[in-house]
């Protein structure tokens, strides 16, 4: 099912350049403090748990669960599921679930990541594994 | 009660002569805002829709109509409060007004600005700060559509997923379901509760009745959320004052006083341990509870931020109201409608049927709960003897980001 949304590009900063770089090879990087060992997402360079700057990028396995979502009946461009991943590696992240029939989506579902294309780095979305 | 170390430091005198006790009771007076600040004018805008204003020319209007309600005039005025629907921030509407203040506060955390203002007011006003604050809300949604909101370091990560206010409280509701077994019909009673309410009210957009088949039989809107899950989307707005105990005493109109305040942010915080089932109202609540020496139980009346059925579900749980989960039973059977049931919320039909001016609801929620305690509510759905309120709400996103902010109020 293809989705005739047009996403925003991602602009980047310094402290996620790294992240929208990876993106391009098809990778979901997290980011995890060497200090207190907790990952989290969206990336910063502090951590936002022990606020140590010994934070690493890590590769995520793109797999997680449906945390919740919601089936958004109408938009300019049609209807969308909006919903939270956890990833197996632990951090929960806001995404879309695409290319999948959205009225047959449940918590706890297993998903994965695939990305969609953009007029810049490609943005993570998620589809049933 | 304790006190913070921090406040025992800041009591203590220089040699040390007081005992521990002495000070905790002299900090204690000193580091509260209980009953020292006095809702001395509140006006609702009449209006749902008005093409033919302008947004400065709304809030000049609720803030004249504050002043008069009060019993004041504008060069009483020495502390001003507003958020981001007010044109150009704080500079600009104190120009625009004609207002010379020595106190002023523009924080802005969406729907609940309002009640966060009440807090700092109340603030303001027991430190001698100002002693006539003046807080507006207005805009027109209705009219035409409202500025994106602000984004912040998330931007990137998720702008593109279109969260909107109905697909995040969605979100919420879905998850609540999925772990507490709480029901659309359970939703429904609380907009069926706003509906009986919402009769009385001359003003109100919404007037008729509804029931629990009507909400299940409107439209999908986001899952599991119909279309009378949602608010009204109303142009208008609402101002307060605040003053002294003094001055407040010195006007006309029945004592109405803060006990109570607390505030809170939350968010998904780097998606650690992410649970969508309680708001930052679990923080506020209790800081306002303490601070005004009262419980859930002591209270006669609830003015309870609506923009869904599940933020006035979650709230009611977060506020301990009824414990986490059992919100979709305290609701049902009418309990929220006054007069029948055991807490009569949002007498004026609240943001699910009379008014949501600028898709934020603080403001009406304050209004409300004082009308409730002057005794100034509709005689239908005045509550009796009601001497005890709480206005509470959130803001933002419930599901992403947002804030909270919980008023205790008193009838002296």
């Amino acid at each position: 099912m293809d989705n005739p949304v047009k996403y925003p590009t991602p602009q980047g900063n310094p402290e996620t350049r790294h992240f929208w770089d990876q993106a391009v090879e098809g990778k979901l990087l997290i980011k995890r403090c060497t200090a207190c060992g907790e990952a989290h997402y969206f990336p910063r360079s502090i951590c936002p748990f022990c606020f140590s700057d010994k934070t690493v990028w890590e590769e995520s396995s793109g797999e997680g669960e449906i945390y919740t979502f919601s089936l958004m009946r109408k938009s300019a461009s049609g209807p969308y599921a909006i919903g939270y991943v956890t990833l197996k590696e632990g951090p929960s992240l806001l995404t879309n679930f695409v290319d999948c029939d959205q009225s047959k989506l449940k918590i706890g579902q297993k998903v994965k990541v695939v990305f969609k294309t953009t007029d810049g780095p490609p943005l993570p979305f998620f589809t049933p594994a | 009660m304790a006190i913070s170390t921090a406040g025992t430091l800041a009591k203590a005198g220089p040699k040390g002569e007081k005992t521990a006790s002495e000070q905790e009771t002299s900090a204690e007076n000193d580091l509260t805002i209980k009953g020292k600040a006095y809702l001395a004018g509140i006006y609702e805008h009449p209006t749902r829709h008005a093409p033919d204003k302008s947004t400065p020319q709304l809030h000049a209007e609720v803030a004249k109509g504050a002043l008069e309600d009060a019993g004041l005039s504008k060069a009483d005025i020495d502390g001003y409060f507003c958020a981001g629907d007010a044109p150009g921030g704080v500079m600009a509407m104190v120009d625009y007004l004609g207002l010379k203040v020595r106190h002023f506060d523009s924080t802005d955390t969406g729907g609940c600005s309002y009640l966060v203002h009440l807090g700092h007011a109340a603030e303001a006003v027991a430190a001698g700060k100002c002693s006539i604050a003046l807080i507006t809300l207005a805009g027109k949604p209705r009219t035409g559509a409202m500025p994106p909101r602000a984004t912040g370091a998330e931007v990137d990560f998720e702008a593109a997923y279109g969260a909107t206010t109905h697909n995040v409280y969605g979100m919420c509701a879905m998850r609540h379901m999925h772990e507490f077994g709480t029901t659309s019909e359970q939703l429904a009673w609380i907009k069926v509760a706003a509906s009986h309410h919402a009769q009385y009210n001359p003003h109100a957009m919404l007037k008729e009745v509804v029931t629990v088949e009507d909400v299940l039989n409107s439209p999908m809107i986001s899952d599991p959320l119909h279309r009378m899950d949602c608010c009204v989307v109303t142009d208008g707005g609402g101002a307060l004052i605040v003053t002294t105990e003094a001055i407040a005493k010195s006007l006309k109109k029945p004592l109405v006083r803060m006990i109570g305040h607390g505030e809170a942010l939350k968010g998904p915080r780097g998606g650690k341990d992410l649970n969508l089932t309680y708001s930052a109202g679990v923080w506020s609540g209790p800081r306002a509870f303490e601070e005004a020496g009262v419980t859930p139980k002591d209270i006669k009346y609830a003015s309870i931020y609506d923009s869904f059925t599940i933020t006035v579900l979650m709230q009611l749980e977060d506020l301990g109201f009824c414990k986490k989960g059992e919100g979709g039973k305290f609701v049902a059977d009418g309990n929220l409608i006054s007069g029948v049931g055991k807490l009569p919320f949002n007498t004026d039909g609240g943001g699910l049927c009379s008014n949501h001016p600028v898709n934020r609801g603080g403001m009406t929620k304050i209004i409300e709960a004082v009308r409730q305690l002057r005794g100034e509510a509709h005689p239908k759905v005045q509550v009796k003897n009601c001497d005890l309120a709480i206005a509470h709400g959130t803001g933002g996103l419930l599901g992403v980001r947002h804030a909270a902010s919980t008023c205790i109020l008193e009838r002296v």
